[in-house]
């Protein structure tokens, strides 16, 4: 592409974010910063419980109660969504920053018909005028993710769960936003239909150069739709980089633990590799470098000090003994600290 | 060779001798469509459609296919949570002396059984937001079968919930165990429904897309343990998935569902390394590759999805076949045919 791709959609800096329990304060979000290119798509992954869904429902200013951000700045072409008032954030969800929630099968109003509940949203953001319009552009989006425009007028429990989830990824899209998030979109969809609704959601986040964060665990994924890829590990942001970059030679212990361990179908059946170790307590992080105790590489420096992240201009991790991978011509790696 | 695929089946896996844990055949399930959008009655959305098959004890079956083709209905109708059109599932639970127990209909099991039934046969829901009231916390969820069954004290309970929060690896379980659902990452929270379900120890378990929502090491760990049960307790599962990465490791067979059909059946590796029907060759080309310099071919598969509502007498898959011949037009939806020893293909062309 030959248009300046210097004009950050997004650029989130220094995002903290705690939760209140009984036991203490979940440190979900810690010193989160990146940035996102208009038309750039970003794969965020990472362990369950490490905070992805997390950083996306604070984009998008829709926490729970015992929330509460500490630290951070959110700007979408330039305004911090962070200062805006409830009424003005509420002019810009759905209409410019869009999300399909992780649990999206349950994101839909069980009383009310799916393509009606789509038709309202369009209609709150002006976006058509008439109702012929509005149901045109549903049996459009419709059309696009793979459902049949005569189940606009039936109602949630006679969908299937992934009839469900492609209705909210329909309704994600209806008010054409400049950056949408999709949390584990496609989890309950077969790869045939998966494989269809990625093509598509690449032509129109393309086509409108709309910014595209992309959380999953299905790194195959990933692989497949995302320009870029940051990694998280236990609330914070531990490598970063072009996604080529990141899988052709990863430098955070974790990332290339997480690279390693991905089950096949194709050739021959190898034995599962877990990662060793317990997921970090995020009410009592781990000193230094969260990943310390699970690492084969740690050593004084990795349990005493966070580590700040090692600059390879646009690929980085967080990481004291980052690896340098050199990749052989079978594709297996040699990794050293 | 035409057969019943259910005896067949169940006479392979058991040595022609053992006896099946779980015996479905015929299996059939149709919706009335909403009325206001098809005025006639007599509209059906035909979700499963005669499936048979059966389980051993100890063995996983994985059910895979297109989303909607009825792989959740099959899950319900198993555990009795919808009851079927017509068709037969029996179960033969352990009995608790040991040995197995008597085959039981399970359209005989009435309300009063319903709560010994549940014992033995679980469901792990797709959603986990279905099976958890958001009142409730970890630990009342996880423990209510535990108290609805009777089982244990109230301190064996909070050990017993303890222990299975940390085999799901939800650790330390202490932090976790007094939060509500909505408290937990999606991941999380599939793993309370996971622990939910097996901490009253089934004989049976429909595990609906359990792990979806974990990455791979939680996801492996979540697996091994549910292996674990099954070798040393004897647990059977259906485990529908999406993933066929993960039926590999979890199931000893796989069956593949178009449009309410069962239409390929085989042991794990013969049906990844030699698919035969091409509704399970365009799923496995499908599969996305985790290397970004790798370009996929588009799997080889014509149209839309299509909705089984009152579908044509032919093969199911019949519009969207790449190699559908005037025979597949012209003739019934294809008998399962056995084209190797346990690889079972419903397809003209196979
Ligand atoms: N409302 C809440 N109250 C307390 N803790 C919470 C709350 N929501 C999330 N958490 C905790 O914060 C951490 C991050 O959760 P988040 O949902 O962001 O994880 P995630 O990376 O999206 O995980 P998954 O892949 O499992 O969805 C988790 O450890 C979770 O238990
Ligand atoms: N209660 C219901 N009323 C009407 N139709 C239903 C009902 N439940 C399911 N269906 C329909 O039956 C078909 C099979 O649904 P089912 O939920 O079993 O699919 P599935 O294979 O589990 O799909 P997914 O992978 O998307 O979860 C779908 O076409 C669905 O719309
Ligand atoms: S900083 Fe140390 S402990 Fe952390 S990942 Fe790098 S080597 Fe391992
Ligand atoms: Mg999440
Ligand atoms: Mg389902």
């Amino acid at each position: 592409m030959t248009t300046s791709t210097h004009t950050p959609v997004l650029q989130v800096i220094d995002l903290s974010l705690r939760y209140q329990t009984r036991q203490g304060e979940v440190q979900a979000v810690e010193g989160v910063s990146f940035e996102l290119q208009q038309g750039q798509s970003l794969g965020l992954v990472g362990e369950s419980g490490c905070g992805k869904t997390s950083v996306a429902t604070s984009l998008m200013r829709l926490l729970p109660e015992n929330a509460r951000l500490t630290r951070g700045q959110v700007r979408l072409n330039g305004t911090d969504l962070l200062e805006l008032d409830d009424e003005e954030m509420r002019s810009y969800r759905w209409r410019r920053i869009a999300m399909v929630f992780q649990a999206a099968m349950n994101s839909l109003d069980p009383v009310h018909r799916v393509g009606q509940q789509i038709i309202e949203a369009i209609e709150a953001h002006g976006m058509e005028t008439t109702v012929s319009d509005a149901r045109e552009r549903v049996a459009r989006l419709f059309r696009m993710v793979g459902l049949d425009p005569q189940l606009m007028d039936r109602y949630p429990h006679e969908f299937s769960g992934g009839m469900r989830q492609r209705a909210v990824i329909a309704m994600a899209l209806s008010c054409d936003p400049d950056l949408i998030i999709a949390d584990e979109p496609t989890t309950a969809l077969d790869v045939i239909v998966q494989d269809r609704i990625l093509r598509e959601l690449k032509l129109v986040q393309q086509e409108l150069r709309m910014g595209m964060i992309y959380i999953s665990h299905d790194i195959g994924v990933v692989a497949e739709v995302t320009d870029r890829i940051g990694v998280m590990y236990a609330g914070r942001l531990v490598e970063l980089g072009d996604t080529a970059d990141v899988f052709r030679s990863p430098m955070h212990p974790y990332t290339a633990a997480l690279m390693s361990s991905f089950p096949s179908v194709h050739g021959e059946r190898l034995p599962l590799q877990g990662l060793a170790g317990e997921p970090p307590n995020l009410i009592d992080p781990p000193s230094g470098c969260p990943f310390h105790p699970r690492c084969q590489y740690a050593d004084e420096v990795c349990r005493t000090e966070f580590p700040e992240r090692s600059i390879h201009e646009d690929h980085w991790a967080a990481c004291w003994h980052p690896l340098e991978v050199t990749v052989t011509g079978d594709g297996s790696r040699d990794g050293c600290g | 060779m035409v057969a019943d695929s259910h005896a067949v089946v169940s006479d392979l896996l058991m040595g022609g001798n053992g006896q099946a844990l779980v015996a479905v055949e015929g299996l059939t399930k149709r919706f009335p469509v909403s009325k206001s959008l098809f005025r006639q009655a007599s509209s059906f959305i035909h979700a499963v459609e005669d499936v048979s098959f059966s389980l051993a004890p100890g063995e996983s079956l994985g059910l895979v296919g297109e989303s909607g083709c009825g792989k959740t209905t099959v899950g319900k109708l198993l555990v009795k949570l919808i009851e079927p059109t017509s068709g037969q599932i029996s179960f033969r639970f352990p009995s608790p002396d040991a040995g197995s127990g008597e085959a039981v209909d399970a359209s005989t099991i009435r309300s009063a059984d319903l709560r010994a039934f549940r014992r033995q046969a679980q469901m792990i829901f797709q959603d986990p937001y279905e099976s958890m009231n958001p009142r409730r916390t970890i630990y009342d969820t996880i423990a209510e079968p535990l108290a609805v069954q009777g089982v244990g004290h109230l301190t064996d309970r909070v050990d017993r919930v303890t222990e299975i929060l940390t085999q799901v690896g939800l650790t330390p379980a202490g932090s976790f165990l007094f939060r509500h659902p909505h408290e937990l990452s999606g991941g999380q929270r599939q793993r309370v429904a996971i622990a939910r379900a097996l901490v009253i120890g089934p004989s049976f378990v429909v595990a609906d897309e359990p792990t979806s929502m974990l990455d791979v090491s939680s996801r492996t760990g979540i697996m091994t343990l549910m292996q674990n049960l099954a070798q040393g307790l004897g647990i059977s599962y259906l485990y529908i998935t999406h993933d066929l990465a993960v039926a590999r490791y979890m199931c000893h067979r796989i069956a593949v569902m178009y449009l309410g059909k069962i239409v390929e059946m085989a042991e794990t590796e013969e049906l990844l390394g030699n698919p035969l029907h091409p509704y399970t060759r365009a799923l496995l080309s499908a599969v996305p590759v985790p290397d970004p310099t790798y370009r996929r071919d588009r799997p080889d598969i014509r149209g839309d999805l299509t909705l089984p509502i009152n579908p044509p007498p032919r093969c199911r898959f019949y519009d969207r076949c790449p190699v559908a011949t005037d025979h597949c037009r012209d003739n019934p939806h294809p008998p399962m045919e056995e084209h190797g020893p346990g690889h079972w293909v419903a397809c003209y062309e196979a």
